[in-house]
């Protein structure tokens, strides 16, 4: 009973914050490109845009959504809630932090408690595997949407996510396998904890430092895979614009269309969630506590309150007099609570998961705004011919090195 | 617990495996069998075997399954064209296979009555740890072996494709 | 089955032989569709139904025994089904391209 209710609790809060999180994405994506670009990006809907989403959901919601005669109306409509639901899965056995503590509570006369829990929904032996597993059945919602589309863009859209989605699950699949190796297990947050610890006191054992055998190449492949896998910029040939008008979803319309994008983010997150938890050691810090990574979270969110008071005082738009020392009492309430010492052994392996997937899905982003598009045959060539061999190279030395340690 | 999970995914299976067969358009065959290799996977799991059932997900309805269906789409089949049969086939066939059906089910049940109960949980071999090791000691042959077979595979599928460009 | 019998089932959980039957009955119907459908990707299909069904005896049998073997004839018999999905589709491809048909009954020669 307890643990129904726990695990209420927790499935609750984590789609509440996992869909406002998809929602901000497309924000600070939209934002982060813009001043890559020299641009402003949304500044209308709110203070710097900051209601955009809310906005943009609210049209996608009310928008009539259009049921095209040519289609095939059944997998028409099954295409887009198989591409959500497949992407949503995958978060439910993703661990994001260490395990909370909390204490007995009295309420009118009961006691309550003290619980334990893990930060994550449900903790799965064959966690990797199923990750793999759910990752590769979210193609049949873009397959299936191209084909039911009965349209020639869309069918070429979806013929070619088909191919590639196949082609690049191999190079992914193998560069998963050799931090696996080395780890001993398939279970995510047993991969985590392997990570645990540090070399000469500094150097942290992350996957991709640690020995013998540093997975850095691993990491890079995982990390092209990953862009190929959710059809982002390079790799976005089934939805590129200017050859396909728009791939795969080009019949869709209203909630149906912001589904695929729904899908698309999702998947970008837990990529990058898989990514922090094999390579980059999970909730691991940087550097050791002894030399003061504890204060790295207040210290950040402290400096950010000082950045925006100061721009609150010395203001470059009218409206940043009033909405920037708001920002600034938010980050330093955050500081505050970083820094509270009884939520710090909480709140620390939480903030540095965070952070790192939020490196990871600023580099998706970066190179969203940096990069062209692959031609389709240099797509092919390059997951057969260099990303393949290359994945099979380091397995094999991974493999080669751990058996020679141990 | 195990009995409603196991009636669930076996009706589930049940039904889509009769759909593939009359399913007259391709792609709903195709995701019909989808829907059977995935209630077959909860059904490993309930007998214990995790790793199976994840590269059943994995091999079977990731891999397999998509490019059945990417050939589907690929060569545009539409809807298979109905030819005529005598009229005893169509007025015999469908009993005679219920029939056949219900004489499989009795067979079994007869000849494997003191079958022992399959409970989730009371078989735990079925890991990765597991698989592994059986797999490097006692199967190690059959596992080289197959290592040829699909490098065959992959020659013949190469050499098919060229085949068709030239 | 009288009910005190149904009701002990109902603790002890699912008896073998009911993942047996499943399994035949799976494997009648991929046979089924192999004898009366006429295009040739659903006929393979059937063929890969049929494999499911085998496996899901070995993994019952696996379970019945305690042991693992059953588990590594599925793997095994999942590797076959890969490898004859690659090479059977290249030859749908090239069959449909030398003859434009998918029908098993026009595809009846060997020579064009």
């Amino acid at each position: 009973m307890e643990f129904l209710v726990i695990t209420l609790i927790k499935l609750a809060l984590i789609t509440f914050i996992f869909m406002t999180t998809l929602a901000y994405l497309q924000w600070v994506e939209r934002k982060v490109i813009a001043h890559v670009q020299v641009r402003m990006g949304p500044s209308r809907v709110g203070p710097h845009g900051l209601l955009q989403p809310l906005a943009d959901v609210i049209k996608l919601i009310t928008k009539e959504g259009v049921l095209p005669p040519h289609v095939n109306a059944g997998y028409y409509l099954l295409a887009p809630f198989l591409a959500v639901f497949m992407a949503l899965i995958s978060i439910s056995i993703i661990p994001f932090g260490t395990g909370i503590d909390i204490p007995a509570m009295t309420f009118g006369g009961k006691t309550f408690g003290p619980y334990h829990t893990m930060m994550e929904l449900a903790s799965v032996n064959m966690g990797v595997l199923m990750i793999l597993a759910v990752s590769s059945m979210g193609v049949y919602g873009i397959a299936l949407a191209g084909w039911s589309s009965n349209n020639k863009y869309a069918l070429l859209g979806g013929l070619r996510s088909s191919a590639q989605m196949i082609s690049y699950e191999l190079p992914m699949s193998l560069a998963i396998a050799s931090p696996l190796l080395m780890a001993g297990t398939l279970q995510l947050r047993g991969i985590a904890d392997s990570q645990a610890g540090f070399y000469l006191g500094f150097v942290p054992k992350w996957a991709i430092f640690q020995m013998p055998a540093p997975q850095i190449f691993a990491f890079i492949i995982f990390m092209i895979s990953a862009f190929a896998e959710t059809n982002r910029i390079p790799f976005d040939l089934p939805e590129a614009e200017n050859e396909l008008v728009a791939g795969f979803h080009v019949e869709y319309s209203s909630m149906t269309f912001a589904s695929f994008f729904m899908a698309e983010y999702a998947n970008m997150v837990t990529v990058c969630s898989v990514g922090t938890l094999l390579f980059l050691g999970g909730w691991q810090p940087l550097w050791p506590a002894a030399l003061g990574s504890n204060f790295v979270a207040p210290a950040i969110f402290l400096g950010a309150g000082l950045i925006c008071l100061y721009h609150g005082l010395n203001p470059a738009r009218p409206f940043d007099r009033y909405t920037l020392p708001v920002f600034a009492v938010v980050f330093f309430g955050l500081a505050g609570l970083m820094a509270f010492p009884p939520l710090v052994p909480v709140l620390t392996p939480l903030f540095w998961f965070l952070a790192k997937v939020g490196f990871l899905l600023f580099v998706f982003i970066w190179i969203r705004a940096t990069l062209p598009r692959f031609r389709y045959d240099q797509l092919m060539s390059f997951a057969w011919k260099f990303l393949f061999p290359a994945a099979l190279l380091n397995l094999l030395v991974t493999g080669f090195l751990v058996a020679l340690v141990s | 617990m195990d009995l409603f999970f196991f009636s669930l995914f076996a009706f589930i299976a049940l039904i889509c495996a009769v759909n593939v067969v009359l399913q007259k358009h391709p792609i709903s065959s195709a995701l019909s069998l989808v829907g059977v290799m995935g209630s077959l996977a909860v059904l490993y799991l309930l007998l214990g075997a995790e790793f199976v059932a994840m590269a059943q997900v994995i091999v079977y309805a990731g891999a397999v399954m998509v490019l059945f269906i990417f050939v589907i789409m690929l060569l545009n089949a539409g809807i298979e064209e109905h030819r005529g049969r005598s009229w005893i086939a169509k007025l015999l066939g469908f009993p005679a296979f219920v029939a056949l059906l219900g004489l499989l089910c009795w067979f079994v049940q007869r000849f494997f009555p003191n079958t022992g109960f399959v409970k989730f949980g009371d078989f735990t071999g079925g890991g990765a740890q597991e698989i592994g090791y059986a797999l490097f000691t006692e199967y190690l042959l059959p596992f080289e072996v197959t290592s040829v077979l699909i490098l065959i595979a992959i020659i013949g599928a190469i050499v098919l494709a060229r085949k068709e460009l030239d | 089955m009288d009910p005190s019998q149904a009701l002990e089932m109902l603790k002890n959980g699912v008896p073998t032989s009911w993942y047996l039957t499943l399994s035949a009955l799976l494997f009648s119907i991929g046979v089924a569709g192999f004898m009366i459908r006429r295009n040739i990707i659903t006929v393979f299909m059937c063929i890969e139904l049929m494999l499911n069904a085998v496996n899901l005896s070995f993994i019952a049998f696996a379970h019945q025994h305690k042991q693992v073997s059953g588990h590594l004839f599925t793997f095994f018999v999942m590797v076959v089904a890969a490898a004859e999905a690659a090479v059977g589709l290249a030859i749908i491809l090239t069959v449909f391209k030398n003859r434009s048909t998918l029908n098993i009954d026009e595809i009846n020669t060997l020579k064009n």
